[in-house]
């Protein structure tokens, strides 16, 4: 098999419930939920048993409407919270032979360091908007395990270049700064320790147009320039049109459609598909 | 009115609480064991954490020092030094090398300490990493996993921010290999006298009732980065005004009469020891 045949990260039947579940739903009986979540008991089914492949340079989109999952699957990935049951494997870790859910938590922060990058939908859960730019950019990479000021100061000057930060603000807080740019120390931040995989959750949601265009732009630069592999969550089509190469659709916690993202938006098999396709502006 | 106080102030079962908080803090070097900080004669803030330790192992033996910013003679030390003295009846002293408890705030005297001997240090705030985190919850998980990216994350900020290492105090150190720990404000040249000590080190902070050690003849290593080493204070080529001493820990000092700066050891004991034995 060629190196791109081989995924870089599966992911197999992730659930998340919070709550503890009762008799009534426990037993994975569809009908009883009202969407997903169980009347009797409250638990939310946030996601259930969803499975994905990712391939080396591919971009996945993840569509959906509020609710339906998307930042639930994301945190999980980043290990910002547990999952309830459900695996994943890493080709880059362990050579994919452990499921690093169940990795203790050093483990996972490892992980979290060295093999992956999360963009948030807001900088404030991505960004230590006290310290200075170039500060944010060096705690990642203080994490990856250098200690060497020179290094980590020509690294985060040329990544803050590469994301149009202008030098003389590079020691400036991201506090200071407006949403696109906190946007932008974020990728830079992100990408600062070559992470194989990048999760970026709701980017471009609440930039001005102009703003959101050149930050995809740099996005999809990036993906092309690094080869890194991209999940990208979007509730907005047009993101998932001129980013994704394969899309998945998420509804009520639950994988729906998953497909080319041409094949999907331009022949929806699903109901819900063709709803969300139909309502497009 | 006269009250009879317990020997060393508090009843026995504060005491026995708080030495089982600093064995503990011992068997963990560098690690902050939680204890009951009890209600002092003094504001916490004062040195209570300190206070507290000291009065916990303090035994009819003893030889109690206490210095406040390297002086015996400060405000804060003398009333601690009255407190110690009226409720257990022994005696204090100024000698660094007779005294068995040294208690101290913001230094570590100049001369070695020994085997046998108890450094206590009053600690305002115990966590490192507090100002990176400010949740206690977030920062025991961080120390639990040793991950201590925020510390040096710190010293990478002060590093943009003014080109050096720039901590004037409490610069945070490594203790064996595992916990990252703040010194108490002990200024960075006395940072080196914790490594391999001879005498048990004790950090009492009575207001964020946190207890940690630091056990004799452990290695103790202040962070810095590689192209950026760990540096002392320098005080270049000057000496003591009063004694000549160098290559000790100095106070720079404005003479307002003639209008220039000078010089002069810190540590005040070692300052008259070194003047007591000049020949005149």
């Amino acid at each position: 098999m060629s190196d791109y045949e081989t995924p870089i990260m599966s992911v197999k039947n992730l659930s998340k419930h919070f709550g503890e579940g009762c008799s009534n739903c426990r037993d994975v009986n569809e009908n009883h939920l009202i969407r997903n979540f169980c009347p009797d008991c409250g638990t939310v089914y946030a996601c259930r048993n969803v499975s994905f492949d990712l391939y080396p340079g591919e971009v996945l989109g993840i569509v959906g409407e509020s609710g339906s999952g998307k930042s639930t699957l994301m945190r999980s990935l980043y290990f910002d919270q547990d999952v309830t049951s459900g695996e994943a494997y890493l080709r880059s870790y362990e050579m994919g032979s452990k499921n690093v859910f169940e990795e203790s938590s050093q483990k996972k922060r490892y992980i979290r360091n060295h093999l992956m990058g999360k963009v948030y939908q807001n900088p404030m859960l991505g960004l230590r908007m006290g310290f200075s730019s170039i500060g944010n950019i060096a705690e990642k990479l203080i994490a990856a395990g250098i200690r060497h000021v020179g290094e980590m100061e020509s690294k985060g000057r040329e990544l803050l270049e590469y994301v149009n930060i202008p030098v003389y603000r590079m020691k400036e807080a991201p506090r200071n700064f407006s949403g696109g740019m906190q946007q932008r120390v974020q990728i830079a931040k992100a990408l600062s320790n070559n992470p194989p995989i990048l999760l970026l959750d709701e980017v471009t949601t609440g930039l001005d147009l102009s703003v959101q265009a050149s930050v995809l732009d740099l996005i999809k630069e990036l993906q092309r320039e690094l080869n890194v592999s991209i999940v990208i969550v979007s509730h907005d089509l047009a993101v998932i049109r001129m980013m994704a190469d394969r899309t998945m659709v998420m509804l009520d916690g639950k994988v729906v459609e998953h497909g080319l993202t041409d094949q999907v938006l331009e022949d929806p098999q699903d109901r819900y598909t063709q709803q969300l396709v139909h309502s497009l502006l | 009115m006269q009250i009879d106080y317990n020997y060393a102030f508090f009843d026995e079962g504060s005491k026995r609480e708080i030495r089982r908080a600093t064995l503990k803090a011992i068997a963990i070097p560098g690690y902050q064991v939680p204890f009951a900080s009890r209600e002092m004669p003094i504001g916490r803030g004062w040195g209570t954490g300190g206070l507290q330790l000291t009065l916990s192992l303090v035994g009819k033996d003893d030889v109690v020092k206490v210095i406040d910013q390297g002086s015996d003679e400060s405000v804060n030390a003398v009333n601690i030094k009255k407190l110690i003295e009226k409720t257990t009846g022994i005696s204090t002293t100024d000698e660094t090398s007779e005294a068995t408890i040294i208690q101290s705030r913001h230094r570590i005297p100049e001369v070695p300490l020994k085997d046998g001997q108890i450094m206590v240090l009053q600690v305002p705030l115990p966590e490192p990493l507090r100002f990176y985190e400010p949740s206690e919850f977030e920062t025991k998980k961080l120390h639990a996993e040793k991950e201590y990216s925020g510390a040096w994350l710190m010293l990478f900020e002060q590093i943009m921010k003014y080109g050096n290492l720039a901590t004037d105090a409490d610069h945070p150190v490594m203790v064996d290999d595992r916990y990252v720990m703040a010194p108490s404000p002990i200024p960075r040249f006395d940072n080196s006298k914790m490594n391999y000590s001879e005498a048990l080190i004790l950090l009492g902070a009575g207001r964020e009732k946190k207890i940690y050690a630091v056990p004799p003849y452990t290695k103790v290593v202040s962070l810095a980065f590689d192209d950026y080493p760990f540096e002392v204070e320098s005080f270049e080529d000057n000496h003591c005004k009063q004694c000549g001493a160098a290559g000790v820990f100095m106070d720079e000092i404005y003479d307002d009469e003639t209008e220039t700066t000078y010089f002069q050891c810190n540590d005040t004991s070692y300052c008259v020891a070194r003047l007591n034995h000049q020949t005149v």
